[in-house]
């Protein structure tokens, strides 16, 4: 049909700026309104759907927007939804920007066509079809963002919850938050590792006191990042292993195969051994090396001096 | 066919493996290695496998032969070098290689092959893993 549809375009060109504040007035009325601040660019945007309404009207297909003449109005309502998603704004409000269009469109086709009634039902028919279409495709390419979004988020999340600390030469610590599952392991191994290359650590604490709960795979998790380090020549050491979580290794009888300590000040103390370190109380210290010992004490000099 | 060079250091014999593996390489390795164990009385053996990006099952399995080889030699394997994609994919593999020491450097697997030789009642205590516990 294409006669109807250059009718449809040629409307759209002759009675533009009826169209436009026709639109803008329905959008008032229906959807939620967008901030003052973007008014001026709402307006810019509804002149432009509307150009590009005409050039796909013009090119007769109602029935796809897939065409490359509509290639123009795709691009301008993926830009759409992304700034509506920005502003906040629901599903509903973002399709009802769109689905506004209709009654201008109608009463346009009534007006222009009032004598002849079965066109103007074709004609709408068409034009119905066609807009559904167009407001389908900008709550895809809502969602589409919103998904984007939360993937973005989930990786930053991941990022910032895993981080590896050197607690001294050749001790690493590793504290978990939040519930291990692949994804998180996959990147937990691999930073846990990457550090044991660069700082040459011999001892990795890892520290379950933010891990809500352990189950078998949890712990399979935990075992593979565990079995990592070793291969890489760090011994690993369990820590913050809260009571309800031993009681519940214990009775889904999970084997960790690895020395657990119940408090990170624990691990810390063993790691220190392992690696030939040892803590003592300054008080206990010059007690034990004497008087002479005490005379070079850098802090008692320090206050003589 | 290329071969692998065994080197000598002290009581100790390095093995660089720079090249990819195939079952051949990986016999004859073996066959020179335990013949040097026994002509030079080595104590320790350290596979130093930094040069290589992949590593399969087949040499992971070579890894825990060589391992066990030696230890019926009365000789200590120590793995060195390992990259962390290796480590990675070896335990998604399902090969934590338990029978096998690692290390990060030849540095340190010098240093773990010294330790477990000077004190070889350390040395069973750490390979148990109840005794692990007391330290």
């Amino acid at each position: 049909m294409p006669n109807e549809t250059n009718l449809v375009a040629a409307l759209i060109e002759k009675d533009r700026q009826t169209l436009l504040t026709g639109w803008l007035d329905a959008q008032k009325r229906y959807g939620r309104q967008r901030d003052t601040t973007n008014a001026a660019a709402n307006t810019e945007q509804a002149r432009q759907f509307l150009d590009q309404l005409r050039r796909g009207a013009a090119s007769g297909q109602f029935d796809t927007i897939t065409g490359s003449d509509w290639a123009g109005m795709r691009e301008l309502l993926e830009d759409l939804s992304r700034a509506l998603v920005a502003e906040g704004f629901s599903p509903t409000d973002t399709a009802m920007f769109v689905f506004s269009i209709k009654e201008p469109l109608f009463e346009m086709l009534r007006r222009e066509l009032g004598k002849d009634a079965a066109k103007v039902a074709d004609l709408s028919w068409a034009v119905t079809r066609l807009v559904d279409r167009l407001g389908l495709f900008t709550i895809e390419c809502y969602a589409a963002t919103r998904e984007e979004m939360i993937g973005r988020q989930q990786q930053e999340l991941l990022e910032l919850s895993t981080p590896v600390v050197q607690l001294w030469d050749g001790i690493l610590a590793l504290p978990l938050i939040g519930t291990l599952d692949s994804a998180r392991t996959q990147i937990v191994m691999e930073s846990l590792l990457e550090r044991i290359v660069t700082s040459g650590a011999e001892i990795a604490i890892i520290d379950i006191t933010g891990v809500p709960t352990v189950d078998t795979l949890v712990a399979q998790h935990l075992i593979k990042t565990i079995s990592a380090a070793r291969l890489m020549g760090a011994d690993c050491v369990l820590s913050g292993i809260r009571p309800q979580i031993a009681q519940t290794i214990v009775h889904l009888g999970l084997e960790l195969n690895v020395i657990s300590k119940a408090t990170m000040a624990d691990a810390l103390g063993l790691a220190l051994r392992r690696t030939g370190k040892v803590i003592v109380d300054r008080a206990r210290l010059a007690e034990t090396r004497g008087t002479d010992a005490r005379s070079n004490d850098p802090d008692r000099r320090a206050a003589r001096e | 066919m290329s071969e692998i060079p065994i080197m000598r250091i002290g009581d100790c014999l390095l093995v660089s493996i720079q090249v990819d593996m195939h079952d051949r390489l990986a016999m004859a390795l073996q066959d020179d290695l335990t013949q040097r164990i026994v002509a030079d009385r080595a104590r320790g053996v350290m596979i130093d496998i930094s040069a290589l990006e992949i590593v399969d099952s087949f040499i992971g399995r070579m890894l825990n032969n060589i391992a066990a080889m030696s230890r019926v030699l009365d000789a200590v394997t120590v793995v060195v070098g390992m990259r962390p994609a290796v480590a990675i994919t070896l335990v998604e593999l399902g090969m934590s290689l338990s029978g096998v020491r690692t290390a990060l450097n030849v540095d340190k697997g010098l240093a773990a092959i010294r330790s477990i030789v000077d004190n070889p009642e350390d040395e069973d205590a750490r390979q148990d893993p109840d005794a692990r516990r007391k330290y």
